[in-house]
C-alpha cells in the first residue's frame, strides 16, 4: 500500500517537474530550447552521486557487521546510480552536439562522470564475475576504493583541464542561472530522487528475496523446517 | 612473536629469491613493454619535437600494461599448492604478506621501467628540456601507485572467473587519476614547461590515501571466502 | 555447527568435542564433509551456523599459533628446498632458528642437506616435508588431511608411526582419511561421517567397519 502510494507521488512529481522544464521554465536566450536538456542532465548527476555515496555507506556497513541487507542495498544503488550516470552521459552529448557541434568535450564534470561510471560498472561486473561466497566482501573493498577515488578524480580532470582548457557543457561557475530555471532543476531534481528511492526499493527487495530464498533452500540442506541460521 | 616488520622482509626475501632464479615475471614483463614501444613506433612517427609531447603517454601505457602482465601473476606462486591457506592459518599478520607482495612487484617493475627508459630515448630521440631528475620522484610515486592497488585487486580478482581479464577491468577505472598524473607530469618535465607539482602532491595524496585503505582492507579480503 | 555453501550444505549441525591428547581418525565418502570439517575447525571457512571453540575460545590470536594444518595439496613452494620452505613458513610463526627446521626435516626422515627443489620430489618425501611444515613450530593441535593418500605402504607405515609419535607427545591429532587400515593400532576413536553429519563415532578405528559393514548389508 505504501508503496503504491510512493510510486504515485513519484508519477506526480515527474509529471509537474516535466511541466516545470518543458514549458515554465524560460527559453535560454543563446542556446534555445535544447538547454532544457539541463532539467535532466544536471539532476540526473546529483542523484547518482547520491546513490553512490549510499552504496559506499552501505558497503562499510556490511563490512563492520556482515549485516547481509546491507549488500542488497549496495548492489541496488549502485545498479540505480548507474542508470542515472548513463543518463548523464547521453544527455551530454546530445546537448552539446547542437550548441557547440561537437558530441564530447573532455571537461571536468562529464569526465569525472564517465570516470564514475567505469568504476561502478566495473564494481558491478567484479559482482557478476565472482564465483563463490566472499562475493560482498569484495565488492564492497571496491566499492570503498571506488569512492575514495572520487573526489582525487575530480582534482586531477580539473587541474587537467586547465591546462588543456575545452568547453564546458553545463555552463560554467559564472553562468547565472534564471530563477525560474532553479525552480525547474529542483523540482527535476525532486523527481528524480523519488525516482531512484522506488527503483532502489523495488531492486533491494529482490536482493533481499534471493536472499531469504538462498536461506530456505539452505535449511532445507541442513534438515531444519524453519528457524534462521544466523549465528 | 611473528612481528609485522619481520614477516614482511621473509616474505620480501621470498619473492625476490624466487623471482631471481625464474626471472618469470620480470623477462615477461620486459618483452612485452618492449613490443607496445615498437609497436607504437609504428602507429605514431614523430619528430624530436613531438615526440616529447606524447611521450609521457606512450611510456606511461607500455608500463600500465607491463605492469599487468607481472600483476596477473603476483599471486600465483600462493594460489598453487595451497600456500596462500597456509599463511591464513597461521598468526602471521596479514598486512606483512600484502606489503611483502606490494613492495616485490615495485622493485621488478621499477628494474623493468629502468631498462625500458634507455629504449625510449634511443627510439624516440628523446632529449628532456626540463631537468631530467624531476623523473624519478613521479616514476617512483606513480609506479607504487600502481603496484599498491594493482597487488590488491589481484588478490581480488582470485576469486573470480576469468582473473586475466577482471584485473585490468577493476583496476583501470580507479587507477586514471594516478596514471593521468603520471602522463601529465612525465610531460610537463620533458617539454619543460615547469616543474610538475600539482601532479606530484595529486599522486603523493594518491598514494597515501590507497595505501591505507590497502591496509586496512587486506586481512578482510585475505580471509573472505 | 553448520557449513553451507550457497545451497549445498556441506556440514549438517554437526556436534563435535575432540579431547587433549588423542588421535581421532575421520572416515567417510567422498564428499561426505571431512575436509570441510577440517577447515571450519582450523579457521580457513567460517560456519555458517553454529561455533567452533578451540582451548574454549572462538578469537583466531588465541589458537592460530597452537595449531598445525596440513590439506591436500602441499602447501610448500616448488620452487624451493625443503630447508628453506621451512624456514620461511618457521618464520611465519616467529621461529627464526635454523637448526629447528633441521631437525624437523629430520623428524619426518628426510634430509635437511637436500637442495632439490620441493616441486621435483616424489609424492612421499613431499607429504612428509608438508607434515613437517605443519608442526614446525610444535602445535598441541594438528589436523591433518589425507596424509597418506597416494603412499606407498612402507611410506604409508612411516607415516603412521610419526601421526603416533605426536600423539604420545601430548597432541591431539584430527586425521582424515579413506585408508583405515594405516591407522588400525594409532586412532584412539574414529568418526564415520556421511552426508554432512557424523553417522557413527567409535573406539579405534570400529568405525570404518561398522560403515563397511552396514554398506555390504544395505
Amino acid at each position: 500500500m505504501k508503496f503504491k502510494i510512493f510510486a504515485v507521488i513519484t508519477f506526480l512529481l515527474l509529471s509537474y517537474a516535466l511541466y516545470q522544464g518543458m514549458w515554465a521554465a524560460p527559453r535560454e536566450a543563446t542556446m534555445g530550447d535544447i538547454q532544457r536538456i539541463f532539467y535532466y542532465h544536471v539532476p540526473s548527476a546529483w542523484t547518482s552521486f547520491l546513490c553512490f555515496l549510499a552504496n559506499f555507506i552501505a558497503s562499510i556497513i556490511y563490512l563492520a557487521r556482515r549485516n547481509l541487507k546491507a549488500d542488497a542495498l549496495a548492489v541496488s544503488t549502485a545498479e540505480v546510480g548507474v542508470v542515472f550516470c548513463t543518463v548523464v552521459l547521453v544527455t551530454g552529448p546530445l546537448w552539446a552536439r547542437p550548441v557547440w557541434g561537437i558530441w564530447w568535450t573532455w571537461d571536468a564534470r562529464l569526465t569525472t562522470t564517465l570516470v564514475l561510471w567505469l568504476i561502478y560498472v566495473s564494481y558491478l561486473i567484479l559482482r557478476r564475475y565472482s564465483t563463490g561466497q566472499a562475493t560482498p566482501t569484495l565488492a564492497a573493498a571496491l566499492a570503498i576504493f571506488g569512492f575514495l577515488d572520487v573526489p582525487i578524480v575530480y582534482m586531477s580532470i580539473r587541474w587537467w583541464r586547465t591546462q588543456h582548457p575545452q568547453p564546458v557543457i553545463a555552463g560554467g561557475q559564472g553562468s547565472g542561472l534564471d530563477p525560474r530555471m532553479w525552480t525547474a532543476v529542483l523540482w527535476n531534481w525532486a523527481a528524480f530522487m523519488a525516482l531512484a528511492g522506488l527503483l532502489i526499493y523495488v531492486r533491494y527487495r529482490l536482493a533481499v528475496f534471493r536472499q531469504q530464498l538462498d536461506e530456505a533452500h539452505a535449511l532445507k540442506a541442513v534438515g531444519r523446517a524453519e528457524g534462521s541460521l544466523t549465528r | 612473536m611473528s612481528g609485522l616488520a619481520s614477516v614482511t622482509a621473509s616474505n620480501l626475501r621470498k619473492d625476490v629469491r624466487l623471482e631471481w632464479r625464474s626471472k618469470d615475471a620480470v623477462n615477461a614483463m620486459l618483452f612485452f613493454a618492449l613490443l607496445v614501444v615498437v609497436i607504437f613506433s609504428f602507429a605514431f612517427d614523430p619528430t624530436a619535437e613531438e615526440s616529447r609531447q606524447i611521450v609521457g603517454g606512450l611510456v606511461w601505457v607500455a608500463f600500465l600494461f607491463a605492469a599487468i602482465v607481472a600483476l596477473n601473476q603476483a599471486w600465483m606462486r600462493e594460489l598453487r599448492n595451497q600456500v596462500l591457506d597456509a599463511y591464513r592459518v597461521s598468526p602471521a599478520p596479514a598486512n606483512a604478506l600484502f606489503l611483502g607482495k606490494a613492495i616485490g612487484n615495485f622493485l621488478f617493475i621499477s628494474v623493468v621501467e629502468a631498462l625500458l627508459v634507455p629504449l625510449f630515448v634511443v627510439f624516440y630521440n628523446l632529449r628532456s628540456v626540463g631537468p631530467p631528475w624531476q623523473l624519478v620522484p613521479v616514476f617512483l610515486l606513480g609506479t607504487w601507485a600502481l603496484v599498491v592497488v594493482g597487488t590488491f585487486f589481484a588478490a581480488i580478482s582470485l576469486r573470480t572467473r576469468s582473473r586475466e581479464v577482471m584485473l585490468p577491468l577493476i583496476l583501470f577505472p580507479v587507477s586514471i587519476p594516478a596514471v593521468l598524473a603520471m602522463v601529465e607530469a612525465t610531460t610537463m618535465v620533458l617539454t619543460g614547461t615547469e616543474t610538475p607539482r600539482f601532479w606530484m602532491t595529486l599522486l603523493l595524496v594518491y598514494d597515501v590515501v590507497f595505501t591505507t585503505v590497502c591496509l586496512l582492507l587486506f586481512e578482510t579480503v585475505l580471509h573472505a571466502e | 555447527m553448520s557449513k553451507i555453501f550457497g545451497r549445498f550444505a556441506a556440514l549438517r549441525e554437526v556436534t563435535a568435542a575432540f579431547q587433549p591428547g588423542r588421535v581421532y581418525a575421520i572416515f567417510g565418502d567422498n564428499g561426505a564433509g571431512k575436509s570441510t570439517l577440517l577447515r571450519v575447525i582450523c579457521g580457513l571457512a567460517s560456519a555458517t551456523s553454529g561455533k567452533v571453540m578451540i582451548f574454549c575460545s572462538r578469537e583466531r590470536s588465541v589458537f592460530t599459533s597452537r595449531l598445525g594444518y596440513m590439506g591436500h595439496a602441499p602447501m610448500l613452494y616448488d620452487e624451493m628446498s625443503g630447508i628453506e620452505n621451512l624456514r620461511y613458513f618457521a618464520g611465519l610463526y616467529g621461529i627464526s632458528d635454523s637448526a629447528r627446521c633441521e631437525q624437523a626435516i629430520v623428524a619426518v626422515g628426510l634430509d635437511p642437506a637436500l637442495t632439490r627443489r620441493v616441486g621435483e620430489y616424489s609424492q612421499g618425501m613431499r607429504q612428509r616435508m608438508s607434515l613437517a611444515r605443519a608442526a614446525i613450530h610444535d602445535p598441541e593441535i594438528l589436523l591433518l588431511d589425507e596424509p597418506f593418500s597416494n603412499l606407498d605402504p612402507g611410506s604409508a607405515r612411516a607415516m603412521g608411526q610419526l601421526v603416533a609419535g605426536m600423539r604420545d607427545r601430548g597432541k591431539t591429532i584430527l586425521v582424515v582419511t579413506h585408508q583405515a587400515a594405516h591407522l588400525a593400532e594409532i586412532a584412539d576413536e574414529s568418526l564415520w561421517m556421511s552426508a554432512g553429519r557424523i553417522a557413527a563415532w567409535e573406539r579405534g578405528i570400529a568405525a570404518a567397519e561398522r560403515a563397511a559393514a552396514s554398506a555390504v548389508v544395505s
